[in-house]
């Protein structure tokens, strides 16, 4: 007994501080370099505090001293798991200032692309939660999916990520010979393996005793923290951009956007595997309207990449005929060809804020233009951005073995976050 | 509702309306902003309560200087709402809206890091992306590119925002 | 597995009639061959995914470009475990000191690749937020270009660095 009455080292006493404990950017379970600072007493989470920054590129200066048409290689590298859906925005906001819109055949490979993109994006979320929960055979799985189609991706745009295939007016190259077959040889391995990782996990008790009811985030919560995507539909309310105000044909695909009631992290699970199916639905809908040919690029040359492009034997390039016209054939060619891509294409002035679905939520571009060759500000609205600002909500009140499993469920990309 | 029926229904109250590229777009003084947007959420007919970012332009040859632009997004209608405020260079501040969209949190800090708009009410305004103790707002039009001269066997390059090809 | 022997590239084989060989003495030299053999057999990685490239890395862990062939597939988070920091992403001012700290927590003997241009040179990010080339931070061994490098580019870069440490590697 000390002087005042108490026992010093009975249990109750000894508990009386709650530890600060960094998990820092360099970890291997925070999808990426995000910072939580967590108050931890014992095991339970006081409070949580995620700090961001750490992957800040610059990526909405650098647009703002390049081209137009440069500005995609910029922003398909901010949120680098869904390269395609930031380019898509990118480009359909600055169509959308220019008063064009890309011919019919171009934005139904923006949209078979961007829903691969989907699956491929979620099958790293599964991946990556599925390691980071103990079930390590299940990245080696997801990752072995993605890898067929990158294959995809390689063949048509000649890189794994990072693509900068979506331009302003259409797209760049159109299908390579056999990527049809390539996509449907996809199709038909994909939805056999989905639901075999589906039934791999979704009644394992483990799974369950480490998902459900863990992280709950309400949907008017999740509403006032600007949450959207696969989080905002496990909650119950039925968000969905593609669905709400379509864009680039989508209101002419039929598929279903998944809702489910239990608002935990079991439920985003759920919401996610149901769509990578639908989004393979999309892919086969897409497949069907590739067969007649048509044109991916815009017409008007005061808008369109003035090359034409084809596989050669060292890659994607110039072809040999556009080759020839320029360098014998048209001076006039020859001339526009430099001005365009040193000079780039003038868009009128105004603003546009242009929102996609991409695999996090609401992607949106806000796009301001003063009438010149350059961006004047390209703002990227990212859903990481807003979804990650409900993590401390989630924590608080768990264990800290549950961080890992909210975060995993939030699944963001620091790339998008910072930017 | 079309962009345009928003901008009749929004004139009455708030004149400053423009309806452009299939957007329709308010400007309203900083002094109005909550009562503005506090009252957008509750009309019936716009319930514009979902609030998808916070952003500003730097317009360095303009008076005001800073345009931060609120971008509302209605769940129940579908319809969407840009709010424009006009910041002057000289006294950068807007009254935060956290109070009304707790969203807008990380936005608010966001944009007073790049572009040094300061946002009195804010529970915590500081430093987002940048290192702490950073010195000035990367974004401003004022501000440098950055990074480094090139030197290269007797070439020298200059970052991208000194070239003059 | 075929090795690539380069012009000029001194390997093992020449080391016994060197100069320098032959002052250390036959022992040492032997002794020196037979741990920069075992450390290049199973050097761990520490994770510092930062950005894309960090995505590419994973997929060259994984199954289908499988770093486990040369006993690297088991990514520690902890610094004091690991031999070999494989940069792989842009390094933000905000994330240059973190780099360094847990450089300095790695136990010698370590390396370092960087991977991805944006980690060797600042890439296509000249601009304010990104350290242009993390040799201005820490010492870099092999440095692979790219953005972001296809999974055999890492592979071809992690075994430059496995003859470098063969060849060259000290215990003293």
């Amino acid at each position: 007994m000390d002087e005042t009455g108490r026992d010093p080292l009975s249990v109750t006493e000894l508990r009386q501080e709650t530890m600060v404990i960094n998990m820092g950017p360099q970890h291997p379970s925070t999808h990426g370099v995000l910072r939580l600072l967590l108050e931890l007493d014992g095991e339970t989470v006081l409070s949580c505090r995620p700090i961001v920054g750490y992957l800040h590129t610059g990526i909405e200066k650098n647009t703002e001293y390049r081209t137009w048409q440069q500005g995609v290689a910029f922003v398909t590298r901010a949120d680098y798991l869904s390269c395609f859906f930031n380019e898509l925005a990118y480009c359909l906001a600055v169509e959308r200032l220019l008063g064009i819109e890309a011919p019919p055949r171009a934005q139904v490979l923006r949209v078979l692309f961007c829903e691969l993109n989907r699956v491929a994006s979620h099958l790293v979320w599964l991946a990556t939660a599925g390691m980071e929960l103990g079930a390590i055979s299940v990245m080696l799985y997801g990752f072995r999916e993605r890898e067929g189609i990158l294959d995809v991706f390689e063949a048509a745009t000649g890189l794994r990520m990072n693509h900068s295939y979506i331009r302003i007016g259409g797209v760049l190259m159109d299908l390579p010979d056999g990527g049809l077959d390539q996509i449907g040889d996809l199709l038909q391995m994909l939805p056999g393996r989905i639901r075999e990782y589906e039934s791999l996990l979704s009644r394992n008790p483990i799974w369950l005793e480490r998902n459900v009811d863990v992280g709950r985030l309400s949907a008017e919560e999740a509403l006032l923290w600007g949450v959207t995507g696969p989080m905002l539909r496990a909650a119950g309310a039925s968000r969905d951009v593609r669905k709400d105000e379509p864009y680039s044909g989508y209101e002419t695909y039929e598929f279903e956007v998944p809702v489910r009631e239990g608002a935990d992290c079991y439920a985003r699970f759920e919401v996610r595997i149901e769509e990578m199916k639908q989004s393979l639905r999309i892919v086969e809908q897409c497949l069907e309207r590739l067969r007649e040919p048509g044109p991916v690029m815009v017409e008007d040359p005061k808008v369109r990449w003035p090359a034409q492009l084809e596989v050669g034997p060292d890659g994607i390039g110039n072809s040999v005929a556009y080759v020839r016209h320029i360098m014998e054939e048209s001076m006039e060619a020859l001339i526009h060809h430099f001005k365009m891509v040193t000079e780039g294409i003038s868009v009128p002035d105004g603003e546009v804020y242009e929102p996609v679905e991409s695999p996090r939520g609401e992607l949106g571009y806000y796009v301001v233009s003063d009438g010149g060759h350059r961006p004047y500000r390209v703002k990227i609205r990212d859903p990481s951005f807003a979804n990650l600002q409900a993590v401390p909500q989630m924590m608080e009140g768990g264990l800290v073995a549950d961080a890992v499993a909210v975060i995993s469920s939030v699944d963001p990309v620091m790339g998008g976050v910072d930017r | 509702m079309t962009p345009s029926e928003l901008a009749e229904r929004i004139r009455v109250r708030y004149p400053d309306v423009i309806v452009a590229r299939g957007e329709a777009t308010v400007v309203v003084d900083r002094e109005r902003l909550l009562e503005t947007l506090e009252d957008l959420r509750r009309d019936e007919e716009l319930r514009l309560d979902f609030l998808s970012s916070v952003t500003a332009t730097d317009w360095p040859g303009r008076t005001p200087r800073f345009w931060v632009a609120y971008e509302l997004h209605s769940l129940a209608h579908g319809h969407r709402l840009r709010v424009k405020v006009g910041v002057p260079d000289e006294d950068p501040s807007v009254p935060s809206v956290v109070p009304l969209f707790p969203t807008a949190d990380w936005h608010e800090r966001e944009t007073y890091d790049l572009f040094g708009v300061v946002f009195d009410g804010h529970p915590d305004l500081r430093r987002i992306l940048m290192p702490e103790g950073w010195e000035g707002h990367p974004l401003r039009k004022t501000e440098e590119l950055g990074g480094v001269n090139t030197r290269f066997r007797g070439a020298f390059i200059p970052p991208v925002d000194r070239r003059t090809t | 597995m075929p090795v690539e022997r380069l012009e000029g590239f001194r390997t093992a084989k020449s080391d016994a009639g060197s100069k320098e060989g032959f002052k250390r003495g036959l022992l040492l030299t032997k002794l020196d061959r037979a741990v920069s053999w075992a450390r290049k057999q199973s050097m761990w990685p520490v994770t510092f995914g930062l950005a894309c490239c960090a995505i590419e890395m994973m997929s060259t862990g994984a199954g289908s470009y499988d770093l486990s062939r040369w006993g690297m597939e088991l990514f520690r988070a902890s610094p004091r475990q690991s031999d070999l920091m494989i940069v792989a992403g842009r390094v933000s001012q905000k994330m240059a000191p973190v780099l360094r700290t847990v450089y300095d927590q790695m136990p010698e003997p370590k390396w370092v690749i960087s991977m991805g241009v944006c980690a060797s040179a600042g890439g296509m990010f000249t601009n304010y937020a990104i350290v242009q080339g993390v040799d201005t931070i820490v010492p870099v061994d092999i440095y692979v270009p790219g953005c972001p490098p296809k999974p055999e580019m890492l592979m071809y870069g992690i075994l430059r660095l496995h003859e470098k440490v063969r060849t060259e590697g000290r215990i003293s």
